[in-house]
């Protein structure tokens, strides 16, 4: 008998897109609000976590091709860039910058250099966890 | 760099160049290369000899070795290393010419490695007397031990050869250190590893605490080095080296190394009651034991061990006893006590001489028949009349027999022996008599092994069917050496006083130096003195040695001497047994390789150090006082909390297990939340989710958790040992609190200055984060990277699995 999941399927399309967007929240709220990238990673994981559990692995690897040991290595990449960023300005490793910039329809906003630290942060978290639980899933040795 | 010091390093070099020399002059044995070395050095050092009245004046040669530490390769040349350089050349090149003829010159003789180990031992020696610095002279000791427990297991496919040279090494390494233990002791008192700085210093040194222990520790060297009882269990095994090994090693050079050191610091130590009791009394022992042990042997090389060993007491206490002239300021009376030192000297020489010819003409006897043994041998005299030459006048030599050179000191070892039975200092009176008893029972049971030996070679009668070999006189090759020493036995024992003043007189000087300021020492040896006790005693020593041999026979049968092995082989046996044996047990009883068992030990450990630190540094402290005040919200979290964790271990399923865990990390983020951390409870609930998740995908594959059964007693020691954990690390934390909030309030916190920097110097109000990225960001790339890593070695673990049958 083929079980019919059809109520964890529509849930889980819509209930996933708002745990994506809380997650994306969480990042950017990060520097003056409780969030960042390790809990907006986290938070991503658990999103796509869902769509693991609620459909089939070969659906879910055709709707989110990646690679996940090459977007740690990417993430890696991108926080340590930043490190080097403040080394070509002659300043210490991983000092960060920020400044005040006015945008003409968001008005001012605030710019830092932690941010792209933190996506590194974020895409290592979201990475690692993914990773680290889909092969032992899908291990059935 | 001068001559003598190249002198010292010409064998090594020359042992560079032997294996070449063997390569590529197949047809030429090795030996004859070798053997212009040792006639050069020791033509060399002839020169050095005083001749004509005048003295030697001592030759103080400095290079810079680590001259940061005190370390310089300083050759020093008196009398004393003269006379032991002088032996170490001319014997060594006799034994290399011998070592010509019995080693022969076959494809599967490993030359080159015998005169390479023998090039090195001889430089080491060289090193060892002729250096004034501790360190160096350590240096070229242990490297003696070295080429010694080579040369010993030149032969390594024989199982005997290995042990003797295990054992060698063992019992000479051991005293090597504890010597330069006491070596450091002689730089703590004196600031200087040189010989001549801390004879200088020797009247402060006698007043030191550290005197005794600096002593006791190098006389340990000393008498492994020398095999006095009870270190001497090595030397009968040595024998299974090649004989020019054993003459050369084991009777003429090595051996005296510790009786050289000994008489080297004579000038520091000597003076003392301890320093003169203990070398004659080890002495002492050593001379009757070997003398008694010797008797009971079957094997030639075995007697000449024995006899050695008896020799080397003989040296020893007699340098013991001469140690009793520097008690001694007045210029007068010490010289009757001096007389034991020149009879040490003069039997150091004495017994090179005789013992390298006789064990030379033992090899042979070795050579020439197949056998060692004395029950096989016997009436070689007339198949070898040069042997049985030799063999006579060596063992004549030996057992103190008149006109040779052994009566002369055996003499003087006797009046030694009298002068000090007489002596009024270090409560010698009643002891001292047993002295001479002692001696002269030892010269006994000395005549009657040389009688043995004689007897039982060369007399009686020939048994060939029991030899491997017809019978026949050796080569002339082989005889020259053993020849030139019995010459010298001769011709010292003819003309004692040839030796007096060139070789005994500048050596007795390096002895007793402080003595011999004023008027050099008077060297007379002569043969006859008239009717006195010394006399007397030789003639009792050759009556009783006659009548003991004569009734020999009837010994035989009795235990003792059908007992051959030394009974202090079996110490040494078992103990090293035990040693192994005790270390194996050990070893199980720590690594059980139960992980369990290893976790325990860390704990324990743990607990114990950190309640010998409260102990010891008074540390235990409360202090209540900036406590905050405990909300009813915690309250209820902590008791859940408590709870839940005690519940674990008593959930038989794993499932259950997980989801308790799962409370306990949701309830924690709950404590976050009520202790105002939303980042870190933010944390903890995915975290916790996640790793839930997890969990729950690992142990799906896992079997039913097993119902283990434990012993009662078991489970009280883990219970204690959580107990204990779980009360120090409270009792740390409450301390850790008092320290700083209490008495040690100077820890101030940093917090506040995140506080008031996190939005100016960072641009951020969440100061959690501006410390993640920011101020720590460091902490927070390398964190990413370990659980990239993490993440990299799950794949790893479980995409790259080995087939059957690959390895890595």
């Amino acid at each position: 008998m083929k079980t019919n999941f059809l109520l964890l399927h529509t849930i889980t399309r819509i209930v996933t897109f708002i745990i994506l967007s809380f997650s994306i929240f969480l990042f950017f709220a990060g520097h003056n609000n409780p969030g960042g990238g390790f809990i907006g990673g986290l938070m991503t994981a658990a999103a796509l976590l869902l769509l693991y559990i609620s459909f089939d692995m070969k659906t879910i690897k055709v709707v989110l091709p990646f690679d996940y040991s090459k977007i740690i290595a990417v993430g890696l990449l991108i926080a340590i860039g930043t490190g080097l960023n403040s080394l070509f300005h002659g300043d210490a490793f991983l000092t960060q910058y920020f400044d005040y910039f006015d945008v003409p329809v968001l008005g001012e906003i605030e710019l830092t250099t932690a941010l792209p630290f933190d996506l590194g942060v974020y895409l290592v978290v979201v990475a690692v966890a993914l990773l680290t639980i889909i092969t032992i899933a899908e291990d059935d040795a | 760099m001068t001559s003598l010091h190249y002198l010292v390093l010409a064998p090594f070099i020359t042992a560079l160049i032997v294996p070449f020399l063997y390569k590529w002059f197949r047809k030429v044995h090795t030996g004859w290369f070798v053997l212009i070395l040792p006639i050069t050095l020791f033509v060399y050092l002839l020169q050095y000899l005083p001749v004509g009245g005048e003295r030697l004046e001592p030759l103080q040669l400095e290079v810079p070795w680590v001259p940061s530490l005190g370390i310089n390769f300083t050759i020093y040349l008196d009398g004393l290393s003269l006379l032991f350089a002088l032996l170490i050349t001319g014997i060594g090149a006799l034994v290399v010419l011998y070592s010509i003829y019995y080693i022969a010159n076959k494809k599967d003789e490993p030359l080159n490695n015998f005169y390479v180990y023998l090039l090195m031992f001889m430089g080491a020696m060289l090193g060892v007397v002729l250096s004034d610095n501790l360190i160096v002279i350590y240096v070229f000791w242990e490297l003696t031990s070295l080429a010694s427990s080579l040369l010993i297991a030149y032969w390594f496919h024989k199982e005997k050869s290995r042990y003797g040279a295990q054992k060698s090494m063992l019992i000479t390494v051991t005293g090597g250190f504890s010597m330069l233990a006491g070596f450091s002791l002689l730089y703590v008192m004196t600031n200087s590893f040189s010989i001549r700085v801390i004879v200088d210093h020797a009247g402060e040194i006698v007043n030191s605490p550290l005197f005794i222990p600096a002593m006791l520790l190098i006389l340990l060297g000393a008498f492994t080095k020398s095999a006095q009882f009870p270190f001497h269990i090595w030397l009968p095994d040595a024998m299974e080296a090649p004989t020019p090994v054993s003459a050369y090693l084991h009777s003429a050079t090595m051996v005296k190394a510790g009786i050289y050191l000994v008489a080297r610091l004579t000038p520091v130590f000597g003076g003392t009651a301890q320093w003169f009791w203990i070398i004659t009394a080890f002495g002492l022992v050593t001379l009757t034991w070997g003398s008694v042990s010797a008797v009971r042997q079957k094997d030639l090389k075995a007697i000449l061990a024995y006899s050695t060993i008896s020799q080397l007491g003989l040296i020893m206490s007699l340098l013991g006893m001469g140690s009793a002239a520097l008690h001694y300021d007045i210029a007068d009376e010490y010289k009757i006590y001096s007389i034991a030192v020149m009879a040490a000297v003069f039997h150091l020489i004495n017994h090179a001489t005789f013992k390298g010819a006789l064990f030379m003409a033992v090899g042979i006897v070795d050579h020439e028949t197949g056998t060692r043994d004395i029950r096989k041998l016997g009436g070689l005299m007339s198949l070898m009349p040069v042997t049985f030459t030799i063999s006579l006048i060596g063992l004549a030599s030996m057992a103190g027999l008149p006109p040779f050179n052994g009566f002369l000191s055996k003499e003087m070892f006797f009046a030694g022996v009298l002068e000090i039975s007489s002596l009024e200092i270090f409560n010698v009176r009643t002891l001292g008599l047993l002295l001479p008893v002692i001696a002269w029972l030892a010269s006994i049971f000395t005549f009657v092994y040389c009688a043995i030996m004689l007897f039982k070679t060369f007399l009686g009668k020939h048994q060939p069917e029991k030899l491997e070999k017809k019978a026949h006189e050796a080569p002339v090759g082989m005889l020259i050496s053993p020849i030139i020493l019995v010459s010298l036995v001769v011709i010292i024992g003819l003309f004692p006083n040839i030796l007096a003043y060139t070789v005994i007189e500048p050596a007795m000087q390096s002895i007793l130096p402080n003595l011999s300021g004023t008027d050099p020492f008077y060297v007379n040896i002569y043969h006859w003195h008239g009717f006195n006790t010394e006399l007397f005693m030789t003639i009792g020593v050759v009556l009783f040695g006659v009548l003991i041999y004569k009734n020999l026979s009837r010994w035989q049968q009795t235990a003792f001497f059908l007992k051959e092995r030394d009974p202090l082989n079996a110490v040494y046996d078992s103990g090293l047994d035990g040693l192994v044996a005790g270390s194996q047990r050990v070893t199980n009883m720590q690594m059980t390789g139960l992980l369990r068992d290893y976790f325990m030990f860390m704990i324990v450990f743990m607990v114990a150090l950190l309640g010998w630190a409260f102990i010891r540094f008074d540390a235990l402290a409360f202090d209540f006082v900036n406590v905050a005040e405990i909300s009813p919200y915690l309250w209820i979290i902590t008791f859940v909390l408590i709870a839940a964790v005690i519940s674990i271990p008593f959930i038989g399923h794993r499932i259950t297990a997980i989801v308790a865990v799962g409370v306990v990390g949701f309830l924690i983020a709950l404590l976050f939340v009520v202790l105002r951390a939303p980042d870190l409870a933010l944390t903890q609930l995915l975290v916790e989710t996640v790793m839930v998740v997890l969990f729950l995908l690992c142990f799906y594959h896992l079997p039913e958790l097993r119902k283990e059964k434990f012993t009662p007693r078991f489970k009280i020691t883990n219970l204690i040992i959580s107990i204990g954990v779980g009360v120090i690390v409270t009792l740390t934390a409450f301390s850790a609190h008092a320290m700083r909030h209490g008495k040690a309030s100077w820890v101030e916190s940093i917090s506040q200055y995140f506080i008031e920097n996190s939005k100016p110097l960072a641009g951020g109000y969440n100061m959690v984060n501006v410390i993640l990225v920011d101020f720590r960001g460091f902490d927070t790339m390398l964190e990413i990277v370990v659980l990239g890593i993490a993440a990299l070695g799950v794949v790893t673990l479980i995409k790259l699995r080995m087939k059957g049958g690959e390895d890595v």
